[in-house]
């Protein structure tokens, strides 16, 4: 097992390397000039501007600035924002907890949902609530989340005046606070949700028509230690690797809903950051969010090795 | 050269003869079967029927109801529905039946270009990978293996906010946004179908009829699209369906986010955008496009389903 994890942590460094020069490559050949606003000025000469860009060293060829800028990531100096001059990291790291917290929550509501309502209705398949489950989470699914949370503005903000529609970090009032974070989360959770009682459910109907599930009958077993004991741990198996797969949004953001609710997530960051060309920016969160695809699926597959006996590492 | 091929045909035998008599009037092709499957899945016929009148009221719907789409009217800002504006107008009194129609036609077009670009990659991934395996093979997924791990959504907010001036003095503002973004999604969502085109040329390609294909001298490209592609296409079908409402949703999301086409091409995503400010004031703004992406994306996703059981040769009925 120790090997596989190393074997698959080697093969992931290439891959990472690949990703940040495609980002990198995309960022530093596209059209546009960082000084643009500069050259436009015409009180600024253009030799100032030329050393500026000297300076930056923006006027060596790109697999130098390349190697320049890979070799101080990976030193952790992420540098400094253009808009607001403040060190990357900790631009990063004043949105995360908002994020954990507001899609966080989001996620484990999701997975309080979906688990018992999926195995429910993979159990009592094509019953009444079977039905009304499935056809709640497909269109759950096929909803996008700008719709809902628009929708959620205009019932609970506009009509009923219950909920507030923007969301204030410098609010500590926890009652305020719970209700400025029941629409993102609400949004968050009914998407995620849905999509995953859809997995559940199938996940779950695989293994109840299984021989194993006979013979624990057969032995005697109550039904509901069939399911919880015998079922359900083998059927959760895919269930735990789904969600892991889905962990880096909790850090990347929800550029979405964040967008909506104006929640001060790193996905808004992202956003106003991309419009800024603040590239510094843009280019850790993008590449912070490569980093975490590609380890949370090393994790999935080590997670689904732990959980099946059946699946053997070489 | 017809009549020496069919010189060469040994004359049929009587059962031979009454098959070959008979087998017109009871045919049962796979696409026959999966068709009387898909008829009876009545969600799947309901969203085919949707999807259909969503396509041809935007399509065909602009020629009957003919209110311009940027025709300004600021007496009439922000009007609710009523007999002249069904869906109401926006805060310019631009009339919103005539916006959403024309905004169909760019979702649903986006919808298809992306699905066709994306299925094309990932059938010539995924067949090239599967059929000659080895290195190649090894290559092309370690490729795939890459575009899965890059974060989608940053990439594509970012090329779309960086590409979209330069392609848009190439091509102008309506047609280069919309090749990018078609390009984008495209690009980035094939992986899926290589890999399932991969698995099912693995399978496929060591079967017996691929063996008499090649014994018989047929050659590597004939062999790929017509013995061994037909027989893995049903999932493909599948995942392109689905990936119309995908791409369907991804164009409204960077839409939504300013990031996708300008404010005078009034996409679902684009409508919808616009209306954010006014949720209090005129909530009909947001309702009547948003509802058209629910709509349309909830049909397709109900066609995809009906197919996957239809082109499920497994089941029976």
């Amino acid at each position: 097992m120790t090997r596989y994890i190393v074997r698959r942590l080697l093969t992931a460094v290439p891959t990472l390397v690949i990703i940040s020069m495609v980002i990198f490559g995309i960022l530093a050949l596209a059209p546009g000039d960082p000084l643009g606003q500069l050259a436009a000025n015409p009180d600024v000469p253009p030799e100032v501007r030329q050393n500026i860009l000297h300076q930056m060293g923006l006027d060596q060829p790109i697999p130098i600035r390349y190697v320049k800028w890979a070799a101080s990531w990976a030193t952790g100096n992420w540098g400094y924002s253009f808009a607001s001059h403040v060190p990357v990291v900790r631009l990063l790291l004043q949105r995360l907890p908002t994020d954990l917290w507001v899609i966080g929550t989001g996620y484990v509501i999701a997975v309080l949902i979906a688990v018992p309502v999926g195995v429910i209705s993979a159990v009592k398949q094509y019953s009444l609530l079977d039905q009304v489950a499935t056809t709640g989470a497909f269109i759950g699914y096929s909803l996008p989340t700008f719709f809902t949370g628009v929708l959620m503005i205009i019932v609970f903000s506009v009509r009923l005046h219950w909920l507030p529609f923007i969301y204030n970090v410098q609010v500590h009032d926890p009652v305020r606070m719970l209700k400025q974070a029941v629409m993102p989360v609400a949004v968050l959770a009914l998407f995620q949700s849905a999509a995953l009682t859809r997995f559940v459910r199938s996940s779950m109907l695989d293994n109840v028509g299984q021989d194993y599930v006979r013979t624990a009958r057969a032995k005697g077993l109550a039904q509901s230690r069939v399911i919880v004991r015998h079922v359900l741990r083998n059927g959760l198996i895919p269930i735990v690797t789904l969600i892991a797969l889905q962990l880096p949004t909790v850090f990347t953001g929800a550029v979405v809903t964040e967008q909506i609710f104006r929640v001060p997530g790193v996905g808004s960051l992202l956003i106003t950051s991309i419009q800024n060309s603040d590239t510094p920016v843009v280019m850790a969160i993008a590449f912070v969010a490569a980093i975490l695809v590609v380890l949370l699926n090393i994790a999935a597959d080590v997670i689904y090795g732990a959980l099946d006996p059946r699946i053997r590492y070489g | 050269m017809a009549s020496t091929r069919s010189d060469r045909v040994a004359p049929l035998g009587p059962i031979a003869a009454r098959l070959a008599y008979e087998r017109p009037r009871h045919a049962r092709t796979l696409w026959g079967d999966a068709w009387r499957r898909f008829r009876k899945h009545r969600l799947a016929m309901a969203g085919a029927t949707m999807f259909l009148f969503l396509t041809f009221g935007s399509v065909a719907g602009p020629f009957v109801y003919r209110v311009p789409i940027n025709a300004l009217n600021f007496g009439a800002s922000m009007a609710p529905p009523s007999a002249a504006h069904p869906f109401g107008t926006n805060d310019l009194g631009q009339d919103m039946l005539a916006r959403v129609m024309y905004g169909g036609r760019i979702s649903i077009a986006v919808g298809f270009a992306a699905m066709l670009m994306s299925v094309t990659l990932g059938l010539l991934m995924g067949s090239i990978a599967g059929f000659f395996g080895r290195t190649i093979d090894l290559v092309l997924m370690r490729i795939t293996d890459v575009f899965l791990s890059l974060p989608a959504l940053p990439l594509l907010l970012l090329t779309i906010y960086l590409f979209r001036d330069p392609i848009t003095r190439v091509l102008g503002p309506q047609l280069g946004i919309f090749w990018l973004i078609v390009g984008v999604i495209g690009g980035l969502n094939w992986m899926p179908t290589a890999r399932l085109v991969r698995a099912g040329f693995l399978g496929v390609k060591e079967k017996e009829f691929i063996e008499a294909a090649r014994s018989v001298g047929v050659g590597p490209v004939k062999q790929i699209f017509r013995h061994i592609m037909p027989n893995v296409l049903s999932p493909v079908i599948v995942s392109a369906t689905l990936s119309v409402g995908a791409a369907i949703i991804t164009e409204s999301t960077l839409s939504f986010l300013g990031l996708g086409f300008p404010p005078d091409v009034p996409t679902w995503g684009r409508l919808l955008y616009d209306a954010q400010n006014y949720l209090d004031l005129a909530p009909h703004m947001a309702l009547f496009p948003g509802l058209m992406i629910c709509l349309a994306v909830l049909s397709i996703n109900y066609v995809g389903d009906g197919l996957r059981d239809a082109l499920d040769p497994t089941r029976v009925f």
